[in-house]
């Protein structure tokens, strides 16, 4: 008669070493490698911190992904310390490991010893849904969906460019969007500015921003900055976020932003439009040239179109600051490459892309110095920097 | 002859063209010989000392002469000469 399977587990462990979650937590510091052999939904409820898991009924094949070195020293655990044990006697006879151990007691006296645990971070039902098509990707996946929701991405305007750039980082679960822009809803944006709507005329931007990426996505969170960012705010403003998008109109304000992102080491996805045409650069501080590097001084005010009104093809902020979007969302998920020391020119009316390479100056004023050295004073600072445009806005 | 792509905000001042062609075998010879046929180009592309400005960046194809050899890198019949003034403009209002 065959033996039953309670019979075989006792006779498997009599051969397999067996090991106390105590001695886990010092061998696991001495090098050991964990492995949770439990089913994924039994992981995601919370696990060893530090543990790699294979359940057991990948374990042949996954194994080696997890320890490739078969005289590596492995612990297995699962719930209760069976599974672990028949796992162990497969790595030992079958797949030729020489230093394994299955945990006593399994998980369940790891917790009822008040040993750590790590909680691993899981999507919603509702959020499995929304995401569906990043998950399904596998460079965002569950992971990159995290990275989104934990992101911090500020925004500077919510004007042309920032409507449709913040449209799109809500719907991609970008979880914290702040807003710095103190105008109010006029008829004349509507006609780019997609993030506003007729029925908000007179509402300030910021509110009416609010509005439509909660009406879109309700993980998002929105700080508002009802203000104009100057020398006076931009370190109240900055520090925290991970990306800036730069959507601003003027010269002194994107020297000041320039120079504070670099002191305070945060990426800045930049655009500008004129006409049918638009420009797109990162700057990663030190990875990369700053906007100094690419234009150490601003043109004089007649060359500087921003300073007073002009014409602009309502869907080109729309194509660039969708380009800044991407920009972000690959910069947070640390996917492909960024457009980090190249300069994106788009003609609209061509209908074509022109990529020139910027460089790092090495004596740039700012980004040559080690972020530190960048006083407050010298901040967003160039020749006539009060007289620059002055009145234009 | 070279072509120059000429940015949105010179664009006035050659009749409102995008690109030139323009001889020269320097970038500083191609540069006057647009300055010279639109002379309001000139104190936009030159300082008074006769270098380039320093807001305005010169990309022999995509790489910036200031790299290479500024005004006297050498230019070749297929070679396009970018300019690109620093442009500021979301689109507030």
């Amino acid at each position: 008669m065959s033996p039953s399977g309670a019979e075989v587990l006792r006779e498997i462990k009599s051969r397999i070493d067996e090991v106390d979650p105590a001695q886990v937590r010092e061998q696991s510091s001495n090098g050991a490698v964990v492995i949770d052999v439990r089913e994924p939904e039994e992981w995601a409820a919370g696990h060893i911190p530090g543990a790699k898991h294979v359940p057991k009924s990948y374990l042949e094949s996954r194994i080696e992904g997890a320890a490739p070195d078969r005289a590596q020293h492995l612990i297995l655990y699962c719930a209760s310390g069976n599974r672990s044990a028949w796992a162990t006697r497969t790595l030992v006879e079958d797949l030729g490991y020489e230093h394994v151990e299955s945990m006593t007691g399994g998980f369940t006296l790891w917790k009822d010893r008040g040993y750590e645990v790590e909680q691993p971070r899981t999507l919603t039902a509702e959020q499995r849904e929304r995401y569906s098509r990043h998950l399904l990707l596998p460079e965002v996946g569950v992971e990159g969906q995290q990275k989104l929701l934990d992101a911090k991405v500020l925004l500077l305007g919510a004007g042309g460019l920032g409507s449709p750039a913040a449209l799109y980082l809500a719907a991609a679960g970008v979880g914290t969007l702040g807003i710095v822009d103190n105008d109010e809803v006029d008829v004349s944006n509507l006609q780019r500015q997609v993030i506003h709507s007729t029925e908000r005329i007179g509402v300030s931007k910021v509110d009416s921003a609010e509005q439509t990426i909660t009406a879109l996505n309700p993980d998002v969170k929105v700080k508002k900055y009802d203000l104009r960012l100057g020398p006076e705010n931009i370190m109240d403003v900055l520090p925290g976020y991970d990306v800036v998008v730069d959507g601003l109109d003027n010269f002194p304000t994107r020297y000041l932003l320039n120079d504070a992102s670099v002191r305070l080491g945060i990426p800045v996805v930049s655009a500008a439009i004129l006409g049918f045409e638009g420009q797109l650069s990162v700057f990663k501080p030190y990875d990369g040239p700053c906007y100094r590097c690419l234009f150490p001084v601003p043109p004089p005010a007649e060359l500087a179109p921003s300073c007073g009104a002009n014409g602009v093809l309502g869907v080109l902020p729309g194509t660039m600051g969708l380009l800044q979007a991407t920009e972000v969302v690959k910069l947070i998920l640390g996917e492909g490459d960024p457009l980090i020391g190249r300069l994106l020119m788009y003609d609209a009316l061509a209908a074509t892309f022109t990529e020139v390479r910027v460089r790092r100056d090495p004596q740039c004023p700012i980004c040559s110095r080690e972020p530190d050295a960048i006083s407050d004073e010298e901040m967003g600072a160039f020749p006539d920097y009060e007289a620059f445009c002055a009145g234009a806005h | 002859m070279a072509v120059v792509r000429i940015p949105p905000v010179l664009r006035p001042a050659v009749g409102g063209e995008k690109e030139l062609s323009a001889d020269g075998a320097s970038v500083r010879d191609v540069l006057e010989s647009v300055a010279e046929r639109h002379p309001d180009t000139q104190a936009q592309l030159f300082s008074a000392d006769g270098q380039l400005n320093r807001y305005v960046n010169v990309y022999l194809n995509d790489e910036d002469v200031r790299v290479l050899e500024g005004l006297e890198t050498q230019v070749g019949d297929s070679d396009t000469l970018v300019i690109l003034p620093a442009m500021a403009g979301g689109a507030r209002r």
